[in-house]
């Protein structure tokens, strides 16, 4: 028995030892860090998994602040964690402008027809391997949704007229559906951006008219009636150059487009006289 | 001489990593850079002279007294992880560089079994404190040369024609199994 107490004592002793030595050597040690990263790591879920590709949670807090990198990486944390990181990095979030995700295509169920019926994998990118996709429009979006199954903020629904809907308050700019989608109906724009060409097809007129009734047809009414040079008419496919040159006139010749390729994204933001446009993709009900 | 030859006998003849294999991990590691090869064999150095300080004096005066001798090993790491811990502040106060450059094996040095073994041979072989503490510079030394003939030859390696199933890992294992079997040579160093 007292080679137990003794066992104990004499262990206790030197840990203790040891621990206040530890102490004073921390405080006249201590070096000064970015408390962000403290305060990263403190929120981090300390599984060290490595998922984020650093060998640790305290590693990806330095990177976070010192390096710039990426706040999503941190899978086991999720969401949530993406968001506290967010607010504590906050400064820099708000200073960059906010880029969302948006589709380059009109070609709903209705407006473009498919060319038969597809019995394979339900995947765009299955489908865009057999023929280049089951829809007339070698161009158009397939409407199987790869980017609404990948996108991790949930911030794409496939609506009824078979398109993504961009939910712009969650999106993040992440671009993963940009490099999913196998026809790149997406891309990644400033939210302020408000004209955006809703067509991908570079087909001639003729063609594209025959498989899609609101594809781009290059009939330059928009471009002609821009003369400030915002537009500019590419491969039979109208583009944007330069967003910040829109002006008054350039939303006239929009108004014009016969069908409806080239749109504004928020009608109900640009500040015209009693003129209405309608909302262009609605979200599924 | 008695010192010289534990001195000599630690570095060359039964040096830790290529004669009793100890401390691999560092020693493949942190050895493909010759700077950061120095400083990881100066802090191992380091920790092993401190430990030879201080726990000949714990296992020779606290727990021999009081036949407490199978508390040896705890008591070791508990000293090992305690200086580990020391020295890793030290470093990070001292060096932000040298810091990142050691990265995760500087607190590796805890569980670097070299200097666990180390304290325990040096009981097993019962040193006096004098002899503990040369035999603690010694093996970090020695240590220290393993690392850095390492790692010269894995700078040297970076430009050499090596073949492709062989990259990485595998020349440097290759290459650490001819170092330990050149250092047999020195087996009739000292009879």
């Amino acid at each position: 028995m007292s080679v137990l107490i003794i066992s104990i004592i004499t262990l206790g002793a030197l840990a203790l030892l040891f621990a206040v030595i530890l102490a004073i050597a921390d405080i006249k040690l201590r070096v000064e860090v970015d408390p962000k990263i403290e305060e990263i790591d403190g929120i981090l879920p300390q599984a060290n998994c490595g998922g984020c590709g650093y060998p640790g949670c305290k590693n990806y807090a330095t990177a976070i602040v010192n390096k710039g990198e990426d706040i999503n990486k941190c899978a086991p944390g999720g969401q949530e964690i993406t968001d506290l990181i967010a607010k504590i990095m906050g400064l820099e979030a708000t200073a960059t402008e906010k880029v969302v995700a948006r589709v380059h295509c009109r070609g709903t169920e209705e407006a473009a027809k498919r060319k038969g019926v597809y019995e394979g994998v339900k995947t765009c990118r299955a489908v865009a391997l057999v023929g280049s996709g089951d829809k007339l429009c070698d161009w158009g979006c397939l409407g199987y949704g790869d980017c609404e199954e990948e996108c991790p903020f949930d911030a794409i629904t496939m609506t009824d007229e078979g398109l993504p809907y961009v939910d712009e308050e969650k999106c993040t700019g992440c671009g993963i559906c940009v490099d999913v989608c196998p026809k790149d109906i997406l891309e990644l724009h400033p939210i302020d951006e408000n004209i955006m060409i809703f067509c991908r097809s570079q087909d001639p007129p003729k063609q594209s008219r025959a498989v899609c009734k609101n594809a781009c047809i290059a009939c330059n009414i928009c471009v002609r009636k821009c003369p400030t040079g915002a537009l500019e008419m590419g491969n039979n496919l109208v583009e944007v150059v330069e967003p910040e040159k829109f002006t008054e006139e350039c939303y006239g010749g929009i108004d014009k487009c016969p069908t409806g390729a080239i749109n504004f994204v928020h009608p109900e933001k640009i500040k015209r006289e009693n003129k209405t446009v309608e909302i262009i993709i609605k979200k599924k009900e | 001489m008695n010192l010289l030859i534990i001195f000599i006998s630690a570095l060359l003849i039964n040096n830790f990593v290529l004669s009793y294999f100890l401390g691999i991990c560092p020693f493949l590691g942190v050895s493909n850079k010759l700077s950061s090869a120095v400083s990881m064999g100066m802090a191992v150095t380091f920790v092993m002279t401190i430990t030879a300080v201080v726990t000949w004096p714990i296992y020779h005066l606290i727990l021999v007294p009081y036949h407490l001798e199978f508390l040896e090993i705890v008591s070791f790491i508990l000293v090992i992880a305690a200086l580990v811990q020391f020295v890793e502040m030290f470093i990070r106060k001292t060096s932000e560089s040298l810091y990142e450059a050691l990265g995760i094996y500087l607190p590796l040095i805890t569980t670097n079994c070299a200097i666990l073994g180390f304290a325990l041979i040096a009981v097993l072989k019962n040193y006096t404190y004098l002899e503990t503490i040369v035999f603690g510079v010694a093996a970090g030394l020695g240590f220290t040369l393993a690392l850095v003939i390492m790692a010269g030859i894995r700078e040297e390696l970076d430009f050499a024609d090596v073949p492709e199933s062989l990259k990485g890992p595998g020349i440097t294992l290759l290459v650490a199994g001819i170092l330990a079997l050149s250092f047999m040579g020195f087996a009739g160093l000292i009879k």
